[in-house]
């Protein structure tokens, strides 16, 4: 398995910890979690992502324990192994479109795709010199995927990707995480309560707070 | 992509913010650049332009007007002193040397200056063209002079009177010139020397014309005849203009004589304290000593250079707040950036470094502007101000204590930096990327 996680918990400062179901995923596999607002899908998700660690349990990414790396190492994990897609895309407005993957490259310490290749198969080649203020909303979210997976992680998360885009973007964004997970063996995880994305992913996990 | 563009691509990001703070730390090191420039050159060739002179007598008056006047030839003299007192200071045993000097008259604002080849030597002049003048009316011209007078070997002009210009000229006689000086940065770069006697001669033609005025009102086409009675009446034997000068000590006259002031050089220590005393009580004369005058000068100065420096502190220092406040504020609005960042991979540290690498470039920008504006400033003042003081002053030079202008612009931009740093480092990135 590329990821396993076992017996998560966080607990919030003064709130009563949330248990987590097991998660465990191969390269290539995609997973849709759900759950009402407020079930700790998106805790659920930073743990994942390392930027929160866990009170208890731990998540095994390729053989490696992110609850047991620290500061930098772990930054340092999260940037070459770890692809985020956020909510809303959240680009550097001061850079342009391709400088924006660039930086992920910088930070990642690694040269996984090349961004002009990429943007090309997200059909974002005209637009990689673009000032991200003239971009449009499903021209950002596809720079933000762009960005998640300019390193090609091993693991691909994704936090609502779909919550601001129309129908036709929002099945075009899906399908494409998927294909592009696919492509680098990656293993995607997408949360959502989104009932289009539904019926793009076949397994599913629900969270639900305990 | 590195730390260093990314901290380039947010501050030309904010092209208006990132100007108005660099343009206004720029003012404060510019000031700074100033003074220091304008500071050191004076010094140097204040100092430079009074070595060897250890004393001048000239009339009674301001002492710093004497020095001024007789050393750096900026202020007008104190007046005359006969050549007889003046030839007694000369024979007392506790002088060495002394150069006496015959001021009054310029050439288009550059002075007039009699004396004798000892102050060629006080110099170290060496000539870029031909030799020192040897008969009356032979100038030679200094280099800033002779370049901005336009004229060379051989030409000719005539002096005005006084020492500034706008004065009716000396169309009687006309100066040859006879040489021309290579630079030297010293004061004789700006001068037209020639010899007592033709300064001499100058000021006799003007007066006994206006006796002769005074007498017959001559009609015009008599003016030859008297010229000739003009020059008759100092050339007993023969013409004067035809004797060769002194080129040492004082020339000789049978008539009453004056001279503007002498330059003296101490013949052992003792003399710096009883010549000045000696001089200012038992003659009509004044002695004055330049390092001492020019201290007390820049004493005097010093209160406007404080108030200066005091202005470009000020400066620095807004410059400084305006820069942190804009750092503090920005980062605010890129919190989110600065999660993203670290959601990217970049370390803590990295994060920091990116801030303060944001405040100094910008302060870094701000000292090279200010050091830029500094000289672009003083070269303006130098070049709407020629002939005066100000002239002096070479704004293209570059001194090594402008470096401690890039201390201060990197010390501005550390401490603007610190709160918006360590802010930075304290961004927690789930906190920050789970807010919407």
């Amino acid at each position: 398995m590329l990821l396993q996680t076992t017996s998560l918990r966080f607990a919030y400062p003064g709130q009563a910890p949330i248990s987590f179901p097991d998660i465990s995923l191969a390269g290539g596999e995609a997973l849709l979690l759900l759950g009402q607002s407020g079930s700790g899908k998106t805790t659920l998700l930073n743990l994942l992502a390392g930027l929160l660690t866990p009170s208890q349990g731990t998540v095994m990414l390729d053989g490696v324990n992110l609850s047991a790396l620290k500061g930098h190492r772990l930054d340092l994990f999260r940037g070459q192994h770890i692809g985020i897609v956020f909510q809303k895309p959240h680009l550097i407005a001061a850079l342009s479109v391709k400088q924006n993957l660039e930086l992920a490259q910088f930070f990642g310490k690694k040269k996984g795709l090349s961004p002009a290749d990429l943007l090309q198969d997200l059909g974002l080649a005209a637009k990689a010199t673009a000032a991200i203020g003239t971009l449009s909303e499903g021209e950002a979210q596809r720079v933000s995927i762009a960005r998640a997976l300019v390193n090609s992680p091993k693991l691909i998360l994704a936090d609502e990707p779909t919550s601001s885009l129309d129908d036709l973007h929002a099945q075009r964004v899906i399908q494409l995480l998927k294909a592009q997970a696919a492509k680098i063996g990656a293993a995607l995880i997408i949360v959502t309560h989104d009932q289009r994305v539904k019926s793009e992913v076949s397994q599913v996990l629900e969270v639900k707070s305990v | 992509m590195n730390l260093l563009t990314l901290s380039w691509k947010y501050l030309s990001f904010r092209p208006l913010s990132t100007g108005l703070n660099a343009i206004l730390l720029a003012f404060g090191l510019a000031i700074i650049t100033v003074l220091l420039l304008v500071q050191h050159q004076f010094e140097q060739k204040m100092t430079r332009d009074a070595a060897g002179i250890d004393l001048v007598v000239g009339a009674k008056g301001s002492p710093l007007q004497l020095i001024l006047a007789s050393v750096y030839h900026i202020d007008f003299p104190t007046g005359n002193i006969k050549m007889e007192e003046a030839q007694r200071i000369s024979r007392n045993r506790l002088v060495k040397q002394v150069i006496p000097l015959a001021m009054g008259d310029n050439m288009q604002g550059f002075r007039i200056v009699g004396t004798n080849h000892d102050y060629l030597s006080l110099y170290e002049v060496s000539f870029a063209t031909g030799k020192a003048w040897e008969f009356p009316f032979e100038v030679i011209l200094g280099s800033s002079a002779a370049q901005a007078l336009g004229l060379k070997l051989g030409d000719t002009f005539t002096g005005s009177h006084g020492i500034s210009v706008g004065s009716h000229d000396h169309d009687q006689q006309q100066f040859k010139v006879t040489g021309i000086l290579a630079p030297t940065g010293k004061v004789v770069d700006r001068l037209v020397l020639t010899s007592i006697e033709s300064v001499w001669y100058t000021h006799d033609e003007q007066g006994e014309e206006s006796i002769a005025t005074e007498e017959v009102a001559l009609p015009l086409e008599e003016g030859a005849t008297h010229e000739e009675e003009a020059h008759d009446a100092h050339s007993e034997a023969m013409d004067p203009l035809k004797v060769p000068v002194a080129t040492q000590g004082f020339p000789a006259s049978n008539q009453e004589r004056e001279v503007t002031s002498l330059l003296v050089r101490y013949r052992n220590p003792m003399a710096a304290i009883q010549l000045p005393r000696m001089i200012n009580s038992a003659t009509s004369m004044q002695a004055a000593s330049p390092a001492f005058e020019m201290s007390r000068l820049f004493e005097l100065l010093g209160v406007g250079i404080s108030l200066l420096q005091g202005l470009a502190i000020a400066l620095v220092i807004i410059a400084g707040l305006s820069i942190f406040i804009a750092l503090y504020n920005s980062l605010k609005e890129r919190k989110y950036d600065l999660a993203i960042l670290r959601a990217l991979g970049a370390s803590r540290a990295q994060l920091v470094t990116l801030v303060f690498l944001e405040g100094i470039s910008l302060t870094t920008l701000g000292a090279l502007l200010g050091i830029a504006f500094g000289h672009g400033f003083l070269a303006i003042i130098v070049e709407l101000t020629s002939q005066e003081v100000v002239s002096l002053v070479d704004p293209w030079v570059f001194l090594p204590e402008e470096g401690f202008i890039f201390g201060y612009a990197l010390a501005v931009g550390m401490l603007a930096s610190l709160i918006p740093a360590w802010s930075a480092y304290q961004t927690s990135i789930a906190k920050q990327l789970t807010k919407t």
